[in-house]
């Protein structure tokens, strides 16, 4: 990534946009970091797009990060950070949800390994994963009461 | 060949069996629910969670400083690496870089790390396996390293010694020369290892077609550093994105194709050896005197020489270690080439002096997903050898 590079121009971005006008809301670079927050209902078929593109093949699910924003709102942000190995490239796809009903399509059949990244920001955050085959706890007991990595959760836990 | 259980009616079964949480080969507590018809794993369910300590939710109720210690109990068995990737991650974040002196002694260190850390997978692996000896010749080198550490730092494992901006003290005059003194007997040491195990009838026949995972699923599944490599796949951090002046470094990535627990095992071993490659290298580039620390008022806690004469140094110390710094509202996404494969925080900051969220991308967590598919269909004594060369560390699993 060079210096003084716009996000627009960024040819992942422009290759996003170019298929898709709506698959980028916004997008920026942070630290030589590329961020592009995609709507919930496109996040599906960007996500096959990413992953299956002979040019770019973000084949890599790096990590899944969900972080809670609250009391803002849009309360939610899943983060997917994906890695093309053909291109020694990086980039975070960004999906922010409403605190009410944090719901988004599972992306285990793009990636397998989001089935244990998913199950864990279901059980830590509370965001469910719609479609996901195996949904349950995964770090918490299963009688577990609530989502520890809310904001709104003390951190000595519910006594 | 499969062995039906049939019952009185004719029908044939399966068994649950339960495997774990305490015990030996599953290395900490991890349990393994596996579906078993006769000894032949049908599936093999992880059940993870015995070790949940709530790090990450600790980590946003603590100072950037002082989440550094919780990252040494993460892994316990690369402590050094867990210490880097945060401080690299918040360095990131505040846009400020260690000087060079400071960036070579955490290669230093780091690779001496994924050896010591790779001995102990070694010899806990060959206990699993059945072999003694190794696991006693592995820590015996081991402890060599953590007294390497213990000069350092002051502490075995949980060192804590890489600061954001740079070391946390100065090493104590001497230390290269023990790092030397290592270096002159490891090579031949690794030799008797592999003397003992590479040509080994029984550790080629456990270990050979066992847990084979191809190139494409070890991809899909998220598979990073040893396991990736022994499936074929040359990625490697330390190449691929360059940390902490790594690109200045000769060295290579290993690989093997088969993709079995006996390429994982090669793999390592080459590691091990390109490890002291890197040291040797390190060595030479650590310049005698230097800056440890960045140039960073505010954030490196100033000398205590230059508080008793400072008013603006008293004042920084002050504020340091009571409020803490402020990074600007970001997000960075850090990752390294831990001994287990791809190690990542990600660390949000919404300005204030506490981490909104850090989120840390445990290799083993992602690995372990693997298993299922390596075990289906293998024996029920596979399932160790599979286990062992994920190299789990459950710390870093349950967090």
């Amino acid at each position: 990534m060079t210096e003084g590079q716009t996000p627009e121009n960024h040819p992942t971005v422009q290759a996003l946009a170019g298929r898709n006008p709506h698959w980028v809301v916004q997008s920026w670079l942070h630290r030589g970091e590329l961020t592009v927050v995609t709507p919930r209902e496109h996040l599906r078929a960007a996500a096959e797009w990413l992953c299956g593109d002979a040019e770019l093949r973000f084949a890599f699910l790096s990590d899944l990060s969900a972080v809670d924003r609250y009391p803002a709102e849009p309360r939610f942000e899943v983060n997917y950070h994906l890695l093309s190995l053909q291109r020694n490239e990086r980039l975070r796809l960004k999906v922010r949800l409403p605190g009410s009903h944090p719901a988004l399509p599972t992306v285990t059949p793009v990636w397998p390994t989001a089935n244990w990244h998913e199950r864990e920001a279901f059980d830590l955050l509370g965001i469910r994963f719609e479609g996901h085959p195996d949904l349950r706890r995964i770090l918490m007991p299963e009688n577990w009461e609530g989502h520890p990595l809310r904001k709104d959760y003390p951190v000595e836990g519910y006594r | 060949m499969t062995t039906k259980v049939e019952t009185v009616l004719g029908q044939s079964e399966t068994m649950v069996l339960n495997m774990g949480p305490q015990h030996p080969s599953t290395h900490g507590v991890l349990r393994v629910l596996l579906e078993l018809d006769g000894e032949t794993v049908i599936t093999a369910r992880p059940d993870l969670g015995y070790l949940h300590t709530g790090i990450e939710k600790t980590c946003e109720a603590k100072t950037y400083s002082q989440a550094i210690t919780l990252t040494d109990r993460v892994d316990y068995l690369a402590p050094l690496s867990n210490n880097l990737c945060y401080c690299l991650a918040v360095e990131k974040l505040l846009g400020i870089e260690a000087p060079p002196r400071a960036q070579y002694i955490r290669v230093l260190l780091t690779e001496l790390t994924r050896i010591a850390s790779h001995l102990v997978w070694l010899g806990t692996h060959a206990i699993d396996m059945g072999a003694m000896s190794v696991f006693l010749y592995c820590f015996r080198e081991r402890e060599e390293i953590m007294k390497v550490f213990e000069m350092v730092s002051g502490q075995r494992m949980m060192t804590s010694y890489f600061r954001i901006g740079g070391l946390s003290v100065e090493p104590p005059p001497g230390w290269l020369d023990r790092v030397a003194r290592i270096l002159e007997v490891f090579p031949a040491r690794l030799a008797e290892y592999e003397d003992l195990l590479t040509e080994n009838r029984i550790w080629k026949a456990r270990l050979i077609g066992v847990g084979v995972l191809t190139a494409d699923d070890a991809i899909a599944l998220g598979a990073s550093g040893p396991v990736l490599r022994g499936s074929g796949v040359a990625y490697d951090i330390r190449k691929a994105f360059p940390y902490s002046r790594y690109d200045e470094f000769d060295f290579n990535i290993c690989t093997q194709t088969a993709g079995d627990c006996y390429a994982r095992y090669l793999v390592r071993i080459a590691e091990m050896k390109e490890s002291v490659k890197i040291v040797r290298q390190a060595m030479q580039k650590v310049p005698p005197s230097g800056p440890i620390q960045a140039d960073a008022p505010g954030i490196v806690p100033p000398q205590r020489e230059k508080m008793k004469t400072e008013m603006e140094a008293l004042i920084y110390h002050f504020k340091i270690f009571t409020e803490g710094f402020a990074p600007p509202p970001g997000e960075v996404y850090q990752c390294i080439e831990s001994p287990r494969g791809e190690l990542g925080y990600y660390v949000c900051s919404d300005g204030s002096a506490k981490p909104w969220r850090v989120k840390m991308r445990a290799p083993s967590f992602v690995n372990l997903q693997a298993l299922p598919s390596m075990c289906a269909g293998r024996l029920l004594a596979d399932v160790v050898a599979c286990i062992g060369t994920i190299d789990i560390v459950l710390g870093e699993i349950d967090r």
